[in-house]
């Protein structure tokens, strides 16, 4: 029996297992997919967002803030790329810069540190590639950006590393009040618990009613996103914010952690849970509202779209609570949820502890974890030392990133193990560059068979029926 | 210290390395990522090659044989599995591998022949979903010929550049069903005899002014949503179609590989995507020269080692010092003309000159000129993008000439 399971591995779900693997608890991890980090937490804006967006005293604005004055030293602890790059939120007439000063009045109000406006001239000499529309903007020096969803990975890792089990393609279907817990099924399997955490994000709805708890729903609304190649003449430093209007946030312009250039989100609500389409007019609100910020944007060099389903939720707040004991939710994490994610952790290992868990520090628990970047961010005398030890780090399999054979081979042993092409991506960057896996892929394919021990052709792209080869050809024969 | 340090060893780069030895200097070294020589040509399996260079139709394996045999019995040096990882703008070659580590090399000239890469699906903001399925024609490519296995069954091609073309016949050879190729122009970017050899003889449809608009299917590709284009390659409301499939090939152009170059401060010309050059193949930067699909994409290999040879040739010449510019003409084109290769001339002696046309134009006169003077003209019945042309100056009609302009008139 489990002490505590987390039911969905996203950033949330991952988080909140590493920060429960401190104690000498027993944890278990149920994913729906065949890897961790397969919902909103792979496709997102990737900003750690300073927090003055949420409206004051709500549970956004109280963990956004948190989450954001956390998150360096957690990426630094979980070897996630991080950079603290700020952001701005562009005005261009006075309607817009009365909204600017709404924003940080009520930054201040939500204690975001070191708000303020910055005028024209001043703005252009900061990122003198903005339109010269641009009047004014506020400039949030503390937001950021982080990779999200290497942060779920390391997160579940981290757990794993201390203890915590985790099961992919583990779709919880029903969950059975017991006599003292839980017990949490799927078509696999059962595993029993005395305290189940609700991180199904898009499903979280669906997950609480399964304890009786129909007090909230979840839709899903989309957001497509266009992402540019690596450039030398780096196009902005900081995230661009449009001023919000009543119909949301609007399309920013940011730099990744990877250097690379997205822009995005559209915003339309959809129906169905599951529909990750990208769509013309998306791309369209894209291209218009970027090339109104900015000069110039080197559409030419696009790599690759995208779209990511935020999970809204009915009541306006992040929804965190224990419906019936041994139960709790975190629903309805939509933007800023990435920011909030540590301090979402934070939150509910007190809730925990108040509603009686015995939680026992692990004097072997370990909160570092080397990074998945640590032989590319090497020195080259390391990088040679560790070459000669093993010569697949001398080997690059990944041209468009430059990732080694040695990195894959041992990102596919780490916890969380990956098991598919998206999963090698993700962790390695490997395929992730402006050839798409063109080159790679097929190598990536054979290490993924050969390291696992799996037929060829029983490689997927992300799990589920993604299969990528159908069968041997008439002459062919595998090496 | 090597004399010269040659990146890659397809094609273009075994080419410039013969030549250079074949010039004089033994002090060469070629560097290749992949664990053999030849390129692209290793996984080119069709016949096609060398019927210009030897007369003969030979495979691309049994091409890059004839290169890889002479390299060795010549004794050049090369390294395989070896990454060039930059090139400094004073030659200084970084690369790794297994055995060496990283390493420098600082050389006294330097051959880039990369090569080049397909152009991916992600740089086309189609609408739809992301399933597995959907591979660049050279992947599927390399799955099948390289590796043995089938990635589709049911194929939707779009694009109908070569290797698109290749890829219709060798899925139908491997038994799966091609149901069309789109191509958004009006015309195909490929070879004639390939649309013949390739689409006709398999009765597989070649859509023009066709592209895909959606692709459907949330694990695996399940099928695509095609229309008609019009002028603007906007699509016709009213001409949807819906494919069944479950792959989805892409053949949608090739872009030379210059990460390198630009990494060693080349200039590039925005057209063709690989460095300016000049008629020797050097570069902006000297003692730096280019040749094969990364300085621009050649559908024809025989052309590579043609251009490959006046590279290694020039780079001996430059480290031997015998280089100094005679002239500086500047070539320029109208437009229909899209590029000329090399883009300047700075010595005096005969000089071929490559290019590529905008559109498919009937009956042309390609003329060349110096201000109103007319240097040279030449007919041609029919020329199309897909197909590089080109003319032959003669040294003598270099004699006090500013700048050539290449353009064409329809008769
Ligand atoms: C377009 C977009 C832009 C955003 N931009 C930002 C931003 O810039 N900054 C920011 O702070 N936040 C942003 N967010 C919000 C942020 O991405 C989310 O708040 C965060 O990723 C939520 O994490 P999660 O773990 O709750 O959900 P998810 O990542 O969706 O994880 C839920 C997991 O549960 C699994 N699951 C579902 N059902 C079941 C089941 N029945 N059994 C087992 N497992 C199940 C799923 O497979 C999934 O892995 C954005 C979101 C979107 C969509
Ligand atoms: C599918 C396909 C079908 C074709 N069909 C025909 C045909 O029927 N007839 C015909 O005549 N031509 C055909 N061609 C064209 C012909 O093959 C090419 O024009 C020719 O291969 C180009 O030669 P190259 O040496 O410039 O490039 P490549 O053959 O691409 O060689 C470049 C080499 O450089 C290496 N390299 C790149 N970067 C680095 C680095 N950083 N460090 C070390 N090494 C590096 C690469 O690994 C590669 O081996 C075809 C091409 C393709 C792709």
């Amino acid at each position: 029996m489990y002490d505590v399971t987390v039911i969905g591995a996203g950033v949330v779900g991952g988080l909140v297992a590493r920060e429960l693997s401190r104690y000498k608890l027993k944890i278990c991890i149920l994913e729906a997919e065949n890897d961790v980090a397969m919902g909103a937490t792979k496709a997102n804006s990737a900003i750690v967002h300073a927090g003055f967006d949420a409206k004051e005293g709500s549970l956004k604005a109280l963990l956004n803030v948190r989450g954001c004055e956390m998150m360096e030293e957690l990426c630094n602890e979980l070897g996630v790329r991080y950079s603290n790059n700020g952001s701005m939120v562009v005005a261009f007439n006075d309607e817009e810069r009365e909204t600017l000063q709404m924003l940080l009045q009520r930054g201040i109000a939500n204690n975001v540190p070191d708000l303020r406006i910055v005028e024209k001239e001043e703005l252009h000499k900061m990122e003198p590639k903005l339109s010269e529309d641009v009047i004014c903007a506020l400039l949030a020096p503390s937001a950021g950006i982080v990779c999200p969803y290497g942060l779920a990975i390391s997160a579940v890792g981290n757990a794993m590393d201390n203890g915590a089990e985790l099961r992919c393609n583990f779709k919880v279907n029903a969950i059975e009040k017991t006599e003292n817990g839980y017990t949490v099924s799927s078509e696999s399997g059962s595993v029993t618990t005395k305290y189940v955490i609700n991180c199904a994000g898009m499903n979280s709805d669906i997950v609480a009613q399964m304890v009786g708890d129909n007090s909230f729903n979840i839709h899903a609304r989309r957001g497509e996103y266009i992402l540019l190649d690596r450039e030398s003449d780096k196009l902005v430093n900081h995230t661009i914010f449009r001023t919000p209007s009543k119909m949301g946030k609007g399309i920013l312009i940011t730099p990744t952690v990877h250097e690379n250039l997205l822009l995005g989100p559209t915003s339309f609500d959809i129906s169905d849970k599951e529909d990750k389409d990208t769509t013309a007019a998306g791309f369209a609100a894209i291209i218009k509202s970027t090339n109104e910020s900015t000069k110039f944007i080197p559409f030419h060099t696009t790599i690759t779209s995208f779209c990511g389903l935020r999970s809204v939720g009915s009541t306006g707040d992040f929804i965190i609570n224990s419906p019936v004991k041994g139960f709790i939710n975190a629903a309805g994490i939509e933007s800023p949820g990435l920011t909030s994610s540590p301090a979402i952790a934070e939150y509910i290992a007190e809730m925990l502890r108040e509603d009686g868990l015995e939680m026992i520090p692990d004097p072997a628990f370990n909160p570092t974890r080397k990074s998945y970047d640590a032989f590319r961010n090497a020195s080259e005398e390391e990088k040679n030392r560790i070459i000669k030890e093993n010569p697949a780090y001398g080997k690059i399999v990944c041209r468009c990133e430059g990732v080694t054979e040695g990195e894959i081979i041992e990102a596919i042993h780490r916890n969380p193990q990956p098991r598919d092409l998206d999963g090698v991506k993700r962790r390695t960057r490997a395929q992730m560059g402006r050839c798409q896996g063109g080159f790679c892929g097929p190598y990536v394919v054979e290490l993924l068979s050969k390291e696992l021990g799996i037929p060829y052709e029983s490689v997927t792209k992300f799990g589920r029926k993604s299969v990528i080869n159908f069968e041997k050809t008439k002459g062919g024969q595998s090496e | 210290m090597k004399d010269l340090v040659i990146i890659g060893g397809g094609p273009a780069g075994m080419s410039a390395a013969i030549a250079a030895y074949e010039s004089g200097l033994r002090d060469i070294l070629i560097l290749e990522r992949d664990e053999h020589l030849g390129g692209i040509l290793q996984q080119c399996i069709h016949n096609g090659f060398g019927l210009h260079k030897f007369g003969e139709e030979l495979t691309g394996p049994e091409y890059a044989w004839k290169y890889e045999k002479k390299i060795i019995d010549l004794g050049i040096e090369y390294k395989l599995n070896t990454m060039v990882l930059s090139v400094s703008e004073n030659k200084v070659v970084t690369a790794t591998n297994s055995t060496d580590g990283i390493f420098q090399i600082k050389a006294k000239a330097i051959i880039l022949a990369m090569g080049c890469r397909e152009r991916s699906k992600g740089a086309l903001n189609i609408a739809g979903s992301r399933p597995a399925g959907i591979f660049s024609a050279g992947t599927a490519q390399k799955y099948v010929n390289m590796k043995g296995y089938l990635p589709g069954k049911n194929i939707v091609i779009l694009g109908s550049g070569d290797i698109g073309l290749i890829m219709a016949r060798r899925m139908t050879l491997e038994g799966a069903k091609v149901h069309a190729v789109c191509e958004l122009m009006p015309y195909s970017g490929g070879l004639a005899r390939n649309i013949e050899q390739c689409l006709n003889d398999f009765g597989i449809p070649l859509k023009l002014s066709h592209t895909i608009i959606q692709i459907h299917g949330k694990d695996r590709v399940e099928g695509v949503t095609i229309a008609e284009v019009d002028g603007n390659r906007k699509p016709i409301p009213g001409t949807e179609e819906y494919i069944a499939c479950d792959t989805i090939l892409f053949s949608v152009g090739l872009i030379p590989e210059n990460e390198l170059s630009q990494s060693a401060n080349v200039s590039l010309s925005r057209i063709t995507n690989g460095a300016v050059v000049d008629q020797d193949r050097q570069t902006s930067v000297e003692g730096v020269f280019a040749c094969g699909n990364v300085l621009h994409v050649h559908d024809l290999v025989d052309y590579v080692s043609d251009e490959a040879e006046i590279a290694g040739k020039a780079a001996v010449e430059y480290i031997n010092k015998n280089t100094d510019a005679e002239l500086q003409i500047v070539l320029k084109t109208d437009g229909k003309i899209r590029y000329t290769v090399p883009q300047v001339i700075t010595k005096k002696k005969d000089v071929a000159v490559y290019f590529r046309v905008s559109n498919i134009y009937k009956n042309v006169v390609i003329k060349v000129t110096d201000g109103d003077k007319l240097i040279l003209s030449k007919k041609k019945i029919k020329v199309a993008p897909g197909e590089m042309e080109s003319v032959a100056l003669k040294k003598e009609m270099l004699e006090n000439v500013k700048e050539l302009c290449f353009s064409l008139e329809e008769v």
